[in-house]
This record gives structure tokens, sequence and C-alpha cells, in this order.
């Protein structure tokens, strides 16, 4: 470990919370609808997209509304990424002649866009065509990120409303969210990637010959657009197999930096934009500072397990930290550092691979994962995924003095819990069940690429990654099965929509509650107290169902690691 | 109650409008200032000598002749396949992986390599493709260049030091050298006969 390591994790956290207030402002003039800079441009194809669609969007909807049309629009778009994959071979800009998809692979490819997810059971530069990442894949990295943000907006509102029977249009939240954020901050962030060394070509690949009289075939195409919203929106589908760790992807330790914190911006200024829309930003700040905790917490362990390397190859003779699977360019530090961010959001782009780090450095990605992806989480997912969390912490402290428990002035019922723990406790049930099957069938143990207990971690990692709509993988995993395709794309799907809906249904039920005003017995919910019990809650409900689970696999892993137990 | 049909036309609509702004115009949007305003990076930072592509100043490229500095072990394709990129992926307690940096360390000891050796010598890195070595790495391999190409050690490490990169804002990342570039710098010193 050096201080340069510590310096950089604490450096990046308060990076972070300096673009937590400009991105939630921004984001709270979209929330409200309200005339930016950039209505002189955009305005009138806003406009023109409403009048050819047939939407009003001064229309405000109810809960089940705005909810039907979020998922046919999710439906129509996994239909069009399902068929173009499918019809890859006959479609344009394919300069390496490559086939369609099998049916299993577009399914499960097309549902991991849609989701938000992107998982990716295959390799990019030797499946996909130009044609299907930038018409196919690119389009979801926009849409399922604007799904997202729609949907906390939606949420947010349930909460700042008083007896109002809609939570808003989803047409319009998913538009504007669209061209007032994610479209000109990408017109940006690529051009500055490509400056940095993003390629962005329709070339599809080109030869050279090398110094040492070889050929080597280098793969190229339009990097640098989709790398911008795969990072901005939390996505994480790489354009190579490689992800952030390919030299195109991500060539330096400045774009590395920019990566994680494009990771993090908009889930972060989502909580400020929240705390303005309930009318207290110190709701918004709290809720920041719990996620940061729990995430400073969380670096700081990877980082720890990484630099102290494994002491089975130290007894070979390597001197140092843990370096299978990590690129020099960004060392151990920023390696731990963005394996800890991509899963405590729910983006899944790598720049090291999981699946060589340690087994401790392992487990805290795994870990963030299984607590549902609060810790800021991916865009529009963290903030809805830790208000129901917070519902759960004003429930419990209610019960702790007995007084009916409210937050942000919205008195928390009965329904509302309910609902709420339906969202968080369906996940682990999938997780597990799933891992379970797949560790006792022989279609589901045959995709191990390690054995022992790292060979569990791999399946529990695949499912875990899945269901929280993360991405990342301990990639020596071979998914590119029936069954994996199959199972996955399904857990994927319930990962998603599972949360989604009776969020929805929770938004629906506060914004028709009238506020009650704050006592002197309302549990406050702004201060350093509130804070820890949100972490704990968070830490006990989401993280003690897996207890059993990581025993199983990263902590035997561990002690097999000290003992020196090779498999 | 859920009047699925009123939502198609909107969703079919947006999707289809939004597709072309953001599937294709915003790419090709892209691929207009790439090529415009930083030709050289959009297609691929590529290096060219006497009109022959020799590689990509980004890429790395596998070195395993006793006269060049030797990059990582890479688990892309069958090494250094730059349109297959990949890590090991082996885990921790993986016996393959033990045995692989078993077999890397054996041959360094026989190079006459002493002492420990710098970890990303003997690991592969994540993409199979890394153009790096830490400073260690290339600077442990100095004495058998040297004595391969018969130049002085002291005008290696000299070479080797000229070519270091110092982490960017001093502290994201650890002093490294792009071997690419510094074989490059080492065949202008000792032209080695191409085969």
């Amino acid at each position: 470990m050096t201080v340069q390591g510590w310096l950089l994790i604490l450096g990046f956290v308060a990076l972070v919370v300096l673009v937590a207030k400009p991105m939630g402002v921004w984001l709270f003039a979209i929330l409200e609808g309200r005339r930016t800079p950039l209505h002189a441009v955009l305005g009138p194809v806003e406009r023109g997209f409403y009048a050819a669609a047939g939407v009003d969007p001064a229309q405000d909807r109810g809960w089940r509304r705005y909810g039907v049309d979020m998922l046919v629009f999710n439906l129509i778009g996994l239909l069009l990424t399902y068929t173009i994959l499918r019809l890859q071979g006959v479609l344009p800009w394919n300069s390496q002649g490559l086939p369609g998809l099998s049916g299993h692979l577009a399914f499960n490819t097309a549902v991991s866009f849609t989701t938000n997810t992107n998982w990716q059971s295959y390799g990019g530069e030797a499946v996909m065509s130009q044609f299907s990442q930038m018409v196919g894949l690119t389009i979801h990295n926009f849409f399922s990120a604007a799904t997202g943000i729609a949907l906390a907006f939606a949420f947010i509102r349930g909460f700042a409303r008083r007896e109002a029977s809609g939570v808003g249009n989803f047409w319009a939240d998913m538009t504007r969210v669209t061209l007032y954020l994610l479209l000109p901050a990408c017109l940006v962030y690529a051009v500055v990637l490509l400056a940095g060394g993003v390629p962005q070509t329709l070339s599809g690949a080109v030869d050279a010959t090398t110094l040492e009289g070889a050929r080597q075939t280098i793969g190229l195409g339009p990097v640098a657009s989709q790398e911008a919203i795969k990072m901005l929106g939390t996505n994480g589908g790489g354009y190579f197999n490689a992800n952030s760790a390919h030299p195109f992807e991500n060539p330096g330790a400045l774009t590395n930096l920019l990566q994680m914190l494009s990771i993090f911006a908009i889930g972060a200024g989502l909580t400020w934009t929240f705390g303005k829309a309930v009318g207290n930003t110190k709701q918004g700040w709290a809720i920041l500072a719990a996620m940061l905790l729990l995430f400073t917490i969380g670096a700081g362990v990877t980082y720890s397990a990484e630099a102290a390397g494994n002491p089975i190859h130290h007894a070979l003779g390597i001197a140092g930290g843990n370096m299978e699977g990590k690129e020099v360019r960004f060392g151990v530090a920023a390696s731990a550092l963005f394996a800890t961010i991509t899963t405590a959001a729910s983006c899944g782009a790598v720049n090291a691979m999981h699946d060589s780090f340690t087994p401790i450095g392992g487990m805290v990605p795994l870990f963030n994962m299984q607590l549902g992806e609060v810790i800021v989480g991916g865009v529009g997912a963290g903030l809805y995924g830790i208000l129901l969390y917070c519902i759960l912490g004003v429930f419990v402290a209610g019960l702790m003095v007995g007084r009916t428990p409210e937050y942000v002035g919205k008195k928390i019922e009965g329904r509302e819990v309910k609902l709420a723990v339906l969202a968080i406790a369906v996940l682990p049930l999938i997780i597990l069940g799933m891992t379970g099957l797949a560790a006792v069938s022989e279609a589901g143990l045959a995709g191990r690429a390690n054995m022992g207990p790292h060979g569990f971690s791999e399946i529990l990692y695949a499912f875990t990654s899945a269901v929280a709509n993360n991405g990342s993988a301990f990639a020596g995993l071979t998914a590119n099965t029936a069954f994996y395709n199959g199972l996955l794309g399904v857990a994927m799907w319930l990962g998603r929509f599972f949360v989604i809906i009776p969020m929805l249904a929770i938004a629906g039920s506060l914004a028709a509650k009238r506020v009650v005003p704050a006592s002197t017995g309302s549990f406050p919910t702004t201060g350093p107290l509130w804070v820890g019990l949100l972490c704990a809650v968070i830490l006990i409900l989401g993280g003690l169902t897996f207890l059993p689970a990581l025993a199983l696999g990263p902590i035997a892993d561990q002690v097999a690691m000290l003992r020196g137990d090779l498999f | 109650m859920f009047d699925f049909l009123s939502a198609l036309r909107p969703a079919i609509v947006l999707t289809a409008l939004f597709t072309l702004l953001l599937g294709v115009g915003y790419p090709l949007a892209i691929l207009g200032i790439g090529q415009a305003a930083f030709p050289h990076q959009a297609n691929g930072s590529l290096i060219v000598d006497d009109g022959k592509v020799v590689g990509s100043e980004l890429v790395g490229q596998a070195f395993t002749s006793p006269r060049y500095f030797n990059t990582r072990p890479s688990a892309a394709g069958k090494g250094y396949d730059a349109n297959s990129s990949s890590g090991s992926n082996l885990g921790p307690t993986s016996k393959a992986l033990a045995e692989r940096i078993g077999t890397d360390i054996a041959a360094q000891r026989k190079a006459g390599v002493t002492g420990a050796i710098p970890a990303d010598l003997v690991t592969a890195s994540a993409s199979g493709l890394d153009p790096d070595l830490s400073r260690a790495a290339a600077l442990v391999q100095v004495p058998r260049i040297a004595r391969e190409r018969g130049l002085s050690e002291a005008s290696v490490r000299t070479l080797v030091e000229k070519q270091i990169e110092q982490p960017a804002l001093g502290m994201l990342g650890d002093p490294h050298v792009n071997v690419l570039a510094l074989n490059r710098q080492l065949d202008r010193m000792t032209p080695l006969s191409r085969p």
C-alpha cells in the first residue's frame, strides 16, 4: 500500500462530493421541466418528437400508466435489438463479415442492454459488427439510463407532491433526460476521450507487422461514442472483450480517472436533486454521506487486499501487490478503486479482471452488488434503491420508539413497508435460488474456469451481477451457453422490473398522501445518527442473507489461499 | 386497466426517432469530429514506418526475443492478439496460474535475474494487450539486453530512464514505460536485422 493509493481513493471521494451539487441542480431543472440554455437548440427537437409520437408532455399520469408506458417502451427496444443481432449478417457496417447471433445469445444480450445490465456473454471485437454496436447496443445505453433516471424522477415526485394523483409523464421524462443531459454530455465526453486516444472509425481492423516480424490484427471501431454513454449511463458494456482494461477503451491514467468519476456523476447528483425536491437539501446530503461512507470502507478493503498480494505467488518469488489481471498504467490502487466503483454503481465496466483478484478483493465487488447497488448505484436505480432502504430505516426507527414512521414529511404505513420489503427481498431469492440451481446442475458446473471455492464464486458472481443489473463478471465463467444465456437473461429481467414495479406503486401511494409537518417526535433524517442507522439497515437487511454463500465462496477461498491450497 | 395499445405509438415512434439520433447521428457526429480534429487518435494511434504499420502506440505487442525488452505474459488469443483481448481469469488459488508463474520465474532466473521478481513481469494483464512495464520490470531486463546487444549496461539503463513516464498528477499509477517505444529506441542504438 502506498500513500498515493490512499490519496487517490480519498481524492476521488472528494471529487464526487464536488460534482454532486452542479449535477443535481441540472437534474432538478430537467425534473421540473424548466427551460435550460440547451432548449434554444434542442427545444424544437423535443417538440417535434412529441408531435410525431402523439405525446402531450403536460399530461400527468398515475403510477400504473407511467409503469405501462415504461414497460412497453423497453419491450419495443428489446425486440429491435434482438432483431438486429439475429440479422447482423445481412445488415450494413459489418467489415469483418460477422454472422448473426444465436437465439439464446441475442436474447441474453438484448435483455442485458435493455435492463442497464450490459452483461456480455461474448467478446465484442469477435462477435459484433459496427452496426450492431452502434445501432443495436449504443441506443440501449441511452434508453436504459434515461429509463432509470425517469423512474427516479417518478419516485422523487412521490415524496415531493402532496395529495396528487400522478407521478409525471414517462415520455416527457425520458425524452428530456436524453436530450438535455445524456446526449450533450456524451458529445463533450466522447470528444475528450478521442483526444485521449480512444478511436472512432468505421474501419473494423488494421493489420500491423510487429518489430519481431509477426502479424498483429488490431481491432478498431466507433469506440469513443459508445464509451462515453457506457460510463455516464452506468451501462458498462464494453466495445471490446476486455472492456475498460483495453487500451483503446481506456488509454491512460487520466481517462481512467474521468471514467471512474463519470460512473458516479449522475447517481451522486440525483441525491441532491431529491433533497431539493423535498424541500431540504440536507436530506440529499445525508443519503450521499451514507453512500460514500460504505463506499470508502469497501474501497479501502479492496485496495488493502490487492496491495497485500497473494502469499502463494510471493512464495514463488514475486514481490508486491496482485498484478494478475491488472494493467500497469493503472496499477493496484486505481484497479481496486475502479472495481469498487463499478460494483457500487450498477456500471459493470471493468479495468481489471475481478476473477483474478484476491478472494477478499473480489468479495467486496460481489458484496456491493448484493447490497442492491445502492452505494450511489446505477443512474436512477441507485436513488430509488436507497430510498427503499430509507423507508425501511425509518420503519425500524419507528418500531424502536413506538411511533408511526415518517420520512421527508410523508407517513410511512403498512403498504409502503410491505412493498419495500417485497422489492428488496425478491433479489436474494432469485440470486441464491439460481446460484443453487447452477451449482448442482451439470450445465452450470461446466461453465467454471476455476475449481474449488473460487469456481463457486464465479457462479455466485454471475447471478448476483445479473440480478443486480451490474454486468461485470468473474469472466472465466463460460456463459455463452443456452443454460447460462437463458437463465441469466431471465435473472436480469426479474432483477430490473421486480424492483421497479413495487417502487412505482410506493411512489403512487406516497404522492397521494398529505404532508405531515415535522414535530419534536419526528425522527430526524439528516444527521449522523440517521446516516449510521441507514448504513446499518443496508448492511443487515441487504447483506446478511448472503453471508452463508460468501462463506462457501470468497471466505473459503481466502482460507485456502492462506493455507497455500491449489485447485 | 392495462391499456398497452395506447403506449405502442409513442413507444415505436420514439424508439425509431431516438435510434436515428443516438444510434446513427451521434456516433457519426463523433466520427466526423474525430477524423477532422484528432485523426491520429481516432484511427488507433498507429505507428507507421516507411509506409508500413508497425503497431499502435497504445496496444502492446509480443516481445519474446532476448534482444528486446519482453512484454508481460498475455492471455489475448495466442498472445497479444489485438482482435481478441482477454485476461487469464485465473483465480488466486488456481494451480494453473501458480504453475505458469513458476515457469516464467524460472526462465527469468535462467536469464540471470536475481532477487524479488517485479509482479507485472510474470503476470498476465487484464486486456492481454498491456503496452507497458513497470520501471522495475524494465530495469531487471537491462543486463540481458546489454549482453545480447553488446551494449554497456549503463547506456541501456539510461535509455530506460529516459523513456519512463511519471504518474499523471503525481498520484495516478506508478512510473512505467511503453515497451514498443522503448524497443524502437533500442533498435536505433543497434539495428536488429528483421527476419
